[in-house]
């Protein structure tokens, strides 16, 4: 089978498309968000030099669209391959591998309903993509907690994705070095969160 | 508390390889500084279950009686471990006894860890030296380099970190934390490193080192505290650097 002979490529790619471009991009989204702390002029005027940038479908297409869907499609493959095992091995690392899998299945979710309320709206339906899209959409308060745990899970989806993405490329080998990346990565995800949870507020 | 004069063992039996396992449970007299492997002996003398019943003699696998051979792995309180070197005094009771998961179970708690040995062979886990006419004395090997390669040549094949390793299971084809190690004691042999490509080339396939999920439980259970998280990380910087050379070139 195709999918197994070429195991090693798809693992890479996987494991590169997580960070480049998936998660670069996920970090400039939340700060494009973040504007709309500042109000609501504020974030239009972000969102909108977003929007406008050329070659957006290229770009879409490119940086979001295929990377993030080729790494949610062959990491739900790669989830359900685990049998998880926290039970009988509690170690912190091994919470750490069943909730990187937990957050990977809960941000394709969330994702898909994220791309389906804003992107395919006004792609199709003729919305307009403006601070008053995302304010109707979390008028809802259960809209809203399934915005705050779709945003948490893909944070520390990203920041953990980073310690295993040091690992699997071979950059941090010793213990000492993974412990570090652990710390960093931990407060990635902090930081990443409160940037991302502050921005949906805004909108509430 | 260990009891004083009994030990209670829930034991899981498997007639053979086909058939249903099962639990049995048995008591056997108490002497101090026993291990798991002198109560499944006393449960051989007399093959008589809590029950009172007559019953067949629990079958196990040991060799070497201390900890080098890696033959009497077992699951023993919900940890793999070795049966020889698991201290009656040190557990809880009733103490719990499983054979290994993650390999088919031959009979009682005898299990064949095959897989490992042909995984060992894919990633050609050896040095060659044979020729048809001497070579001579290989290069040395550095003694700083030495220290931390003998570390990784203390595994025994025991099977215990491929038993809680998440990602090996009948669903992924994942080789398992031990051989992949040793990939990187012959890489690091001077005389190995001479067929370092071939090897690294075989945990480039399917299942090698790219189905690990950096759980790193394999570390936390090995009985020989071998550092298999830092062995799997290291050869994810051998396969990186080997990509590239074999990409871009090298000479």
């Amino acid at each position: 089978m195709e999918l197994r002979k070429n195991q090693h490529l798809y693992r890479k790619l996987h494991s590169l498309s997580g960070i480049i471009p998936v998660g670069v991009f996920l970090t400039v989204h939340l700060f494009v968000n973040y504007t709309a702390t500042w109000g609501q002029e504020a974030y239009n005027t972000a969102a909108g030099i977003m929007v406008n940038l050329p070659f957006k479908y290229f770009l879409e297409a490119f940086i979001i669209f295929i990377p993030m869907y080729f790494h949610a499609i062959y990491g739900i493959y790669i989830a359900f391959q685990a049998k998880n095992n926290v039970g009988r091995y509690g170690y912190t690392r091994n919470w750490k591998f069943l909730l990187q899998r937990i957050t990977g299945v809960i941000t394709f979710i969330f994702v898909t309903w994220h791309i389906w309320e804003t992107k395919i709206q006004v792609e199709f339906f003729g919305v307009d993509a403006n601070y008053h899209l995302m304010a109707n959409i979390v008028d809802n308060p259960i809209s809203l907690i399934f915005y705050i745990i779709g945003i948490v899970s893909a944070v520390y989806h990203f920041a953990n994705g980073i310690w295993t993405f040091l690992i699997t490329w071979g950059i941090t080998v010793s213990p000492k070095s993974q412990k570090v990346s652990a710390y960093i990565t931990l407060g990635l995800f902090v930081v990443l969160s409160i940037i991302g949870v502050r921005a949906i507020l805004a909108f509430a | 508390m260990p009891s004083h004069d009994k030990i209670h063992l829930i034991i899981r039996r498997q007639k053979d390889a086909a058939s249903a396992p099962y639990h049995e449970e048995f008591y056997v007299p108490y002497r101090t500084n026993m291990n798991i492997i002198s109560a499944l002996m006393e449960v051989q003398k007399h093959p008589v279950n809590r029950n009172g019943e007559g019953t067949t003699p629990v079958i196990w696998e040991s060799v070497c009686l201390e900890e080098v051979c890696g033959s009497c792995s077992m699951v023993i309180n919900g940890k793999p471990r070795q049966a020889c070197s698991t201290l009656i005094d040190q557990l809880e009771q009733p103490i719990r006894i499983e054979p290994l998961s993650t390999f088919p179970v031959v009979r009682d708690l005898v299990v064949d860890r095959q897989r490992m040995f042909d995984s060992l062979k894919k990633v050609k886990a050896w040095i060659p030296i044979d020729g048809t006419h001497d070579l001579g004395p290989g290069p040395r090997m550095a003694e700083k380099t030495r220290q931390w390669a003998y570390e990784l040549s203390k595994c025994m094949t025991c099977g215990c970190c491929l038993e809680a390793c998440p990602n090996v299971n009948h669903q992924s084809p994942f080789m398992g934390p031990a051989p992949l190690s040793q990939v990187r004691l012959f890489n690091a042999h001077p005389t190995g490193a001479m067929h370092k490509e071939e090897r690294i080339e075989a945990i480039m396939g399917e299942g090698g080192i790219t189905t690990c999920g950096n759980s790193q439980n394999c570390v936390e259970v090995c009985p020989k505290g071998i550092p298999l998280t830092t062995s799997l990380a290291h050869l994810n910087r051998q396969v990186t650097i080997h990509s590239f050379k074999a990409f871009f070139g090298s000479y």
